[in-house]
């Protein structure tokens, strides 16, 4: 298989996989556990869920390593595992898509305030990021993708941990911003255009947004970063804000909706278009189609 | 008053030693501390809110001036309860199951206590169970449960099940609040009440205690 940057500067577009946390309890996952906890004894649903998203025809598949680091897991007491949590994760990715998609390892936020607005220091998070992308070093994954960050020091923390402790792996860098009256922030405050040339700077090799307030917000986020960048984009968006209907949650956008506005992403310049909460594989299938003449193979 | 205007104003900033050290002057000025609570305090808090809610200021900003109150409520606390405000009722407080958003929930908490109630303060991601046993044990008047996420509103409803099976619905009051719940969510799930605001949530365990005698 090609290097994924290569193709994404030969102007390739790509397409991610959609959303893990509602797979996992669709299989047994339980509300209060811990979900990267399966990766210790159920790999086997793992594979399972990497394989609906390789068959609904993403090119990239990401691990169940978003709360994998170690800061993240100790609200499980799950920390002195982090090493074997995210190797595993890796491995049940890898041995399903058999070099027939890239394994993207995922890191998300530790869950902690940096100091002096919380009361975490710096060191403590980025010395947690490292153990996590160590691991995934280690486990061979094709690149790794921090993700739903939306303070930038956290995210810079993890970009740096993840350029010492697995060099040579590419990194995409993705925040949630909100949309507000005088544009798009970051929970922290932070704008696309500081986060573009911020991540840039630290070295980041795809930048992008995930999550998010629906895939429509999505494509004035990414003409945003267009302007402000010259990396490829990558773009995770949610299907819409939940609703809550007879006790049961509902993501508002249809996989033909979204597949639709997929290609605006495209017109925007975006390189990898995936999902996030909400999403399915029914969603990827229909991105993919949909991108069908944009894509090649 | 000037005084009062000042706590106010270094609340917003988030100065924190600067909002306590006016506080400890204040107090030693004989201002009545309920008084530097609402006036200083709290009035400085709703400008933040209300400036967040617009979108002027940004998460950072609220969680100095949240940490600011916090080092007041540590000088007036011993003198509001010595101040003759009687301990009032029991609550138990916290943020749901998978929800870390507890930012709203310790302000409530904060001015439940200023107004004379015993707080016990579960934390955030605080599973159903954990709910229901701690008001059992403490014999507690109010649960009071946080949720920020769509969809972590669910855990609400599984506490006021639990509530139900353990025999304790009725007996204690179940209050829910945060940004997605709603008076008819409340209603739906069968709690007690929906509150919108640490003070309106004061009123509404008020009215519990009011409803009862
Ligand atoms: C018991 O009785 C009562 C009575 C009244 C009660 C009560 C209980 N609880 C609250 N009240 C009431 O009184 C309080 C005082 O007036 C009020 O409390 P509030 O909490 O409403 O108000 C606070 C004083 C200020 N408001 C807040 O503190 C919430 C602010 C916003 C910006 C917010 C924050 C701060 C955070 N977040 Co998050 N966050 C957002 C929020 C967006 C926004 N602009 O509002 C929201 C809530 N977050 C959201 C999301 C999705 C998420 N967040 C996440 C994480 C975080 C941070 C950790 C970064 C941080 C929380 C830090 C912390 N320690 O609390 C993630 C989830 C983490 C988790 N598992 O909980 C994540 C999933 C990440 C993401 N994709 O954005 C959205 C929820 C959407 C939904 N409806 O489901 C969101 C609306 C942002 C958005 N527009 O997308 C009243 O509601």
């Amino acid at each position: 298989m090609k290097k994924l940057l290569e193709r994404l500067h030969n102007g390739e577009i790509l397409v991610a996989d959609g959303a893990m946390g509602t797979m996992l309890f669709q299989r047994g996952l339980k509300s209060g556990e811990c979900p990267e906890g399966m990766n210790l004894s159920r790999s086997f649903i793992l594979e399972d869920i990497a394989r609906l998203y390789l068959d609904a025809g993403a090119d990239i598949i990401q691990t169940n390593t978003f709360g994998g680091s170690p800061l993240k897991l100790a609200s499980y007491s799950l920390e002195d595992k982090a090493a074997l949590i995210n190797r595993n994760a890796v491995s049940a990715v890898k041995k399903v898509v058999a070099g027939k998609a890239y394994v993207s390892a995922s890191c998300g936020p530790c869950g902690k305030i940096l100091k002096p607005y919380g009361d975490t220091d710096p060191e403590d998070i980025y010395e947690s990021f490292e153990i996590q992308m160590q691991a995934f070093a280690e486990s061979g994954c094709d690149v790794i993708c921090i993700e739903t960050m939306m303070d930038l020091g956290e995210m810079l923390l993890a970009l740096k941990a993840a350029k010492k402790k697995a060099p040579g792996i590419p990194v995409m860098a993705t925040m949630t911003y909100d949309p507000t009256p005088k544009g798009f922030f970051t929970i922290m405050g932070d704008t696309i255009e500081k986060a573009a040339h911020t991540l840039e700077e630290a070295g980041a090799d795809v930048v992008g947004s995930n999550c998010g307030n629906g895939i429509e917000n999505m494509i004035r986020i990414a003409r945003e970063y267009r302007k402000h960048t010259i990396l490829p984009l990558i773009i995770q968006s949610n299907a819409g804000l939940p609703l809550l209907e007879n006790g049961e949650l509902v993501y508002p956008e249809t996989p033909e909706f979204m597949a639709m506005k997929a290609k605006e992403l495209v017109d925007a310049g975006v390189s990898i278009i995936g999902g996030c909460c909400g999403t399915t594989p029914e969603h990827i299938r229909a991105i993919k189609k949909a991108l069908g003449s944009n894509l090649s193979s | 008053m000037e005084l009062l205007k000042q706590i106010s104003f270094n609340l917003q900033n988030g100065f924190d030693e600067a909002v306590a050290e006016l506080t400890k002057e204040a107090v030693e000025k004989q201002i009545p501390p309920d008084e530097i609570m609402n006036n200083g305090l709290i009035a400085g808090m709703n400008i933040v809110g209300e400036k967040f809610k617009n979108h002027e200021i940004f998460l950072p900003d609220v969680l100095l001036a949240a940490r600011a109150m916090n080092r007041a409520m540590e000088v007036l606390k011993p003198l509001l309860i010595k101040d003759g405000i009687p301990v009032r009722g029991k609550v138990v407080i916290g943020s749901v199951k998978d929800d870390l958003h507890d930012i709203g929930k310790n302000l409530v908490a904060i001015l439940l206590k200023g107004a004379g109630f015993e707080v016990i303060d579960l934390g955030n991601d605080v599973p159903a169970e954990k709910f229901i046993s701690v008001a059992a044990e403490e014999n507690a008047h109010v649960i009071g449960m946080s949720a920020l996420l769509t969809t972590t509103m669910p855990v609400m409803k599984k506490v006021v099940d639990m509530a139900k099976d353990e025999g304790l619905y009725g007996k204690v009051k179940i209050m829910v609040g945060g940004a997605p719940v709603s008076k008819e969510f409340a209603k739906e799930i069968g709690a007690d009440a929906y509150s919108y605001d640490g003070a309106n949530a004061v009123e509404t365990i008020e009215s519990f205690f009011r409803e009862d005698s």
